[in-house]
């Protein structure tokens, strides 16, 4: 499925906005996005398997808070990473 | 520990900021420096600190506002940098999470691919093939006391509890002492298996109870590399020195003038002398501003192991100079007169190239400084 890569995360992609990763899970495609692009995982999911908090998933326009999110293969998923203050 | 950063040929400082790495530079005489950066610009750089067992080996902990933490690595002098392929992080399971790597520290010279790493929360973390992955050194991160010693990872201070000042006695590699913040100073004699506290005659008069046997606020804690069975400690509660195999850490801080007081964040050892030690008091009254008392800006020296101080503020500004100097943020280099460093969180560098009598600004505009190391 594609997956939109956000600024930050995309030293991991060489700087590709939009990549190809596969898993039936949020859970799933964030360990394919990290065979693909090590290290990548760890700085969006914790070692508890948690998102960070700073960091969003949106499947097809929605979000969803919980890795174990189901998806299919013509999903579309967006990784945000929220930063404020200066 | 043999220091890195003898000024032969000139020294150079790692810079650690809230915004990124830079690398300032000397020439031989340290007379004259020169700013070179940055790297990872934007990122958290928590500590980078170079190999005094390897020079061309140097380790950065970093993260970004939103990212987690990680480890970048340099084989060349910190040119390039690759990330850890393991960072550190608690087990699966425990439900605690690594915010931050804190600090880091070389391991023994006779293990020369490990290295040592605290973090926020407090954990303690041991690579050994010089910062590639990342282990819990579970003998503290599961010792049964640990959450008696240290408090819930929600307890902490507001920039979050911190493990730091990872010390290795350079005649043992088994015999380790750790500081926290909060949880007090603890010593190791089997590698990190395990932990004792090591804290009496250290105030924490922030507690119901003032002398307990933990849950001390040690700043930064230094071991003297010439004569290991010396310690010395910048505390929340005043600054301590203690001489191993003693148990009792002496207040050496009550000598120092009631109108500067003894609170302060770093705390730095001479490279040779282990009576010789620097620290940057802080106004530590009232709700803790933590700057230069009277916006004075001072650096104070002892030369007889803390039973008298001077003060050291010729080339410092005299007046409003309300500086702020962390625990990371101040170090010594090798050379002979030795060199002083410290940066602010204003972002200023201030050096002395003869043992602190006089002061020099050499970088000014930075970000936040968390952390100057020389290398």
């Amino acid at each position: 499925m594609r997956v939109l890569i956000p600024n930050p995360l995309r030293s991991y992609t060489r700087e590709a906005a939009a990549v190809t990763a596969s898993g039936t899970t949020l859970d799933e495609l964030t360990l394919d996005l990290d065979r693909r692009f090590p290290g990548m995982r760890f700085r969006i999911v914790d070692e508890q398997r948690q998102i960070r908090p700073h960091v969003k998933f949106f499947v097809n326009g929605s979000q969803q808070r919980d890795l174990g999110a189901p998806l299919a293969d013509a999903d579309e998923v967006m990784i945000v990473c929220a930063l404020s203050g200066g | 520990m043999a220091k890195a950063g003898s000024s032969k040929g000139g020294a150079t400082l790692l810079v650690a900021t809230r915004k990124g790495l830079w690398q300032v530079k000397s020439d031989p005489a340290r007379r004259r420096w020169r700013v070179a950066g940055p790297q990872f610009l934007g990122h958290v750089i928590h500590h980078c600190i170079a190999d005094p067992r390897n020079s061309r080996t140097v380790l950065a902990a970093a993260r970004t506002g939103h990212l987690g933490p990680t480890i970048f690595r340099s084989t060349d002098r910190g040119k390039t940098w690759h990330e850890a392929k393991q960072p550190p992080a608690f087990r699966e399971g425990s439900g605690r999470v690594v915010d931050h790597t804190f600090w880091l520290t070389p391991g023994h010279a006779s293990q020369p691919d490990v290295w040592y790493a605290g973090t926020s929360p407090q954990g303690l973390f041991r690579s050994t093939d010089r910062g590639a992955t990342w282990q819990g050194v579970e003998g503290f991160n599961e010792h049964p006391s640990r959450k008696a010693w240290c408090g819930g990872d929600q307890d902490g201070t507001p920039d979050g509890a911190k493990l730091h000042s990872v010390l290795i006695d350079p005649r043992e590699p088994k015999h380790m002492y750790i500081g926290m913040s909060s949880g007090g100073v603890f010593e190791s004699t089997d590698g990190g298996a395990d932990w004792r506290p090591l804290n009496r005659g250290v105030r924490a008069d922030f507690l119901p109870q003032p002398d307990p046997e933990y849950g001390h606020d040690p700043h930064c804690v230094r071991l003297h590399p010439a004569l290991p069975d010396r310690l010395y400690q910048q505390n929340h509660c005043g600054i301590y020195r203690l001489d191993r195999p003693g148990e009792r850490w002496q207040d050496i801080g009550a000598s120092m003038p009631k109108s500067v007081g003894s609170i302060g964040f770093p705390i730095v050892v001479h490279p040779r002398d282990p009576d010789t030690l620097w620290v940057f008091p802080m106004d530590g009254s009232k709700v803790w501003p933590r700057v230069s008392p009277g916006g004075r800006a001072a650096v104070y020296r002892s030369v007889n192991g803390g039973q008298s101080w001077q003060r050291q503020a010729r080339g410092l500004p005299a007046t409003q100079a309300w500086l702020t100097v962390k625990r990371q943020a101040m170090c010594a280099d090798a050379g002979d007169p030795a060199g002083v460093y410290f940066g602010t969180t204003s972002g200023e560098i201030w050096a002395s190239r003869d043992e602190g009598r006089g002061w020099k600004c050499i970088a000014a505009h930075l970000p936040e400084i968390y952390a100057v190391e020389t290398a």
